[in-house]
């Protein structure tokens, strides 16, 4: 019987550690033997080849998951004014459609991706483009969609939607997109 | 008077690098250098090329001398001809080309491979020989003899520790904006020797050296969002350290390595949190505001932090204790002020300026507050010290062939003496300069 709760124990510390929001260690340093190699045996290092990651899947796809998808093609991108983190009344029709979406299935997840334009440094513009996603989420929760349904991010001004470096290629970079989590 | 490179040195410094995790550079991002500008007393030093180094396969005489020539303290002469380390220098020829310090060498190829490397100093105007070494290392360890000569000479000569033999980390974009790739690269301090440790279809940015230099932390958004990683580099292998609900982004070590202090946005907005640098645990927020907090680095002595904030209306550079109180402000120039980087005594703060539109790197005295401009460049970023403190490396576009191409520069503090590494392709950023750890083992 003790066996059988300290199992249950373990088990379900286990289930809990694995269900935070932290991604846990997966592997620690192992401790390197500074011992010399002799030189022939430099003749064949053993590299550790460099992870290639796989390019990852364009924004507009819905990734397998298991609760019911919701359409991100529906969800429409809500754009900033230069400086700016409000989001405009012009979107606010779009984003109380999207809220209803949202609502009408709890079990649905999505991403909230913010991004600027080109000008400035990486980590600003990455707290700046979390500023805007931040917004968004704001307002979809004002017209009722849960918290635990939502995931603001940001890519700052890593994709960059438009190249140009006028103001018309760089209102078209400050944005806030939905993607599948 | 250095210790040569011993034999266990050398192969120790070998599979070091062969042990890495990393894979060889292809031929494409090897970056060139190009030195530019005049220091204001520079030493006149004449660098012989070594008898027999035009059968190895590097120039130990031309890196070391590039290298002296990229620190700003040294300019190039030339005139004095061939000399090796038991060569009688002709001193009136010397003094006549106006060479202050004089060195020459020898590369000897032995029968089982290795390179029998020997070199002297002279000093011209007492006349006399001020040292000389000799060493044997295999091929593969010829471009970092050449930076310990370098660092030798230096230290000889300035009384400070020279910065060749240490490493730089930065990414490079390859691909067009359908297909970009990112890759994670190491190189030596003047670019050459480059290996790369990761590549990914999605961005890396803000690479961080630990003090140990045994690892990198940064951030990958290969999970399509910014997570923070912590790569080992002996084995390849590597730990998420910060993945938070939201953004994860920012890293910064402690100087003890234990720590690092990131920026997360799992409370909203974007704020400073204190993690073990082994992931796991509970972060620690270093500060409450409902403004943007990011971009935090460690003072020297682990006390303090300087930080990017918002608070006052626009992005200013500010200092706290790492115990938290009250942040002070600590540039008070224009409106746009990020990026600090800080130099090993403390007494410096580099960090991006905006100025009339341009993005500068400038230097601050931190107690007097003096602020100069350094570039005449206007998209600089991701400004980091050398572990002398002497030099700045920083990512800044360069027009070139009619296209701005991302490209690293080195600068000496007083902005006279720069360098340019450019990779023969690709936008190269995010330029972190290494310490003095983790190159050798004693």
């Amino acid at each position: 019987m003790i066996k059988k709760q300290l199992f249950l124990a373990v088990f379900t510390a286990t289930i809990l550690a694995g269900c935070g929001t932290k991604v846990p260690i997966t592997e620690r340093a192992a401790v390197i033997d500074r011992a010399p190699q002799p030189v022939a045996a430099l003749a064949q290092p053993a590299l550790v080849p460099a992870p290639v990651l796989p390019a990852s899947p364009a924004p507009r796809e819905v990734a397998p998951v298991e609760v019911a998808p919701v359409d991100i093609s529906k969800l429409k991108t809500i754009y900033f004014d230069f400086d700016s983190f409000v989001v405009k009344p012009e979107f606010q029709a779009a984003l109380e459609a999207q809220a209803k979406v949202l609502m009408a299935n709890r079990q649905a997840k999505v991403s909230l991706v913010g991004h600027t334009d080109d000008l400035g440094g990486r980590e600003y513009n990455l707290a700046l483009g979390q500023k805007r996603a931040d917004a968004v989420k704001r307002s979809l929760t004002i017209f009722g969609v849960s918290d635990a349904q939502m995931e603001a991010i940001s890519f700052g001004k890593e994709k960059l939607a438009s190249a140009g470096s006028d103001e018309v290629s760089r209102a078209k970079n400050r944005r806030v997109e939905f993607a599948a989590p | 008077m250095m210790t040569g490179l011993t034999r266990r040195q050398a192969v120790v410094r070998a599979s070091s690098f062969m042990a890495m995790g990393l894979v060889d550079s292809s031929a494409n991002a090897q970056l060139r250098i190009e030195v530019s500008g005049a220091g204001a007393t520079q030493l006149p030093i004449a660098v012989s090329p070594f008898k027999g180094e035009e059968s190895a396969p590097h120039s130990v005489s031309a890196i070391a001398l590039a290298d002296l020539m990229r620190s700003g303290v040294f300019r190039s002469v030339t005139g004095v001809g061939a000399l090796d380390e038991s060569s009688r220098p002709e001193w009136s020829r010397i003094r006549a080309v106006g060479a202050d310090t004089v060195l020459g060498g020898s590369v000897s190829r032995l029968a089982d491979g290795r390179f029998d490397v020997r070199w002297r100093l002279w000093d011209a105007v007492r006349g006399e020989s001020v040292g000389s070494q000799n060493v044997v290392v295999a091929a593969a360890d010829l471009r970092y003899t050449a930076h310990r000569l370098a660092d030798w000479i230096y230290e000889k000569l300035t009384g400070e520790k020279g910065v060749a033999a240490t490493r730089i980390a930065y990414i490079v974009k390859t691909g067009g904006a359908t297909a970009p790739r990112f890759s994670l690269w190491i190189a030596d301090s003047d670019g050459e020797g480059a290996h790369f440790a990761l590549s990914s279809g999605e961005p890396i940015i803000s690479p961080v050296w630990s003090p140990s230099g045994q690892h990198l932390a940064y951030v990958s958004f290969e999970s399509r969002k910014p997570v923070v990683y912590v790569h080992e580099l002996s084995t390849g292998r590597r730990y998420v350290a910060a993945n938070f609900k939201g953004s994860n982004s920012s890293p910064a070590w402690s100087p003890d390595g234990r720590h690092l202090v990131v920026t997360l946005s799992r409370d909203g907005g974007s704020q400073m949190f204190l993690i073990a640098a082994s992931g796991g645990g509970e972060p620690r927020k270093l500060s409450s505001s409902l403004s943007i907090d990011t971009e935090a680095v460690f003072a020297p002595d682990g006390k303090s932090i300087y930080f990017v904030s918002d608070r006052g209306g626009s992005p200013q550079i500010y200092r706290m204790s790492v115990d938290g109180g009250a942040a002070q402000r600590v540039s008070f120039s224009g409106t746009y002020n990020i990026s600090p980087a800080i130099n090993p005594s403390g007494d410096k703060l580099a960090f991006i300026s905006r100025i009339g539109g341009a993005f500068k790197l400038v230097v601050q005295d931190v107690a007097t507050g003096v602020m100069q401009p350094l570039t005449n460049t206007e998209a600089d970023e991701s400004p980091s010290f050398s572990p002398n403190g002497k030099q700045i490396i920083y990512a800044t576009q360069i027009l070139q062939a009619g296209r701005w191409q991302e490209a690293l520069m080195t600068t000496t503090l007083d902005g006279r003496v720069k360098s340019k590494l450019t990779a023969a392709s690709g936008d190269i950023r995010e330029p972190d300069w290494g310490g003095f750890q983790g190159l050798t083992v004693k």
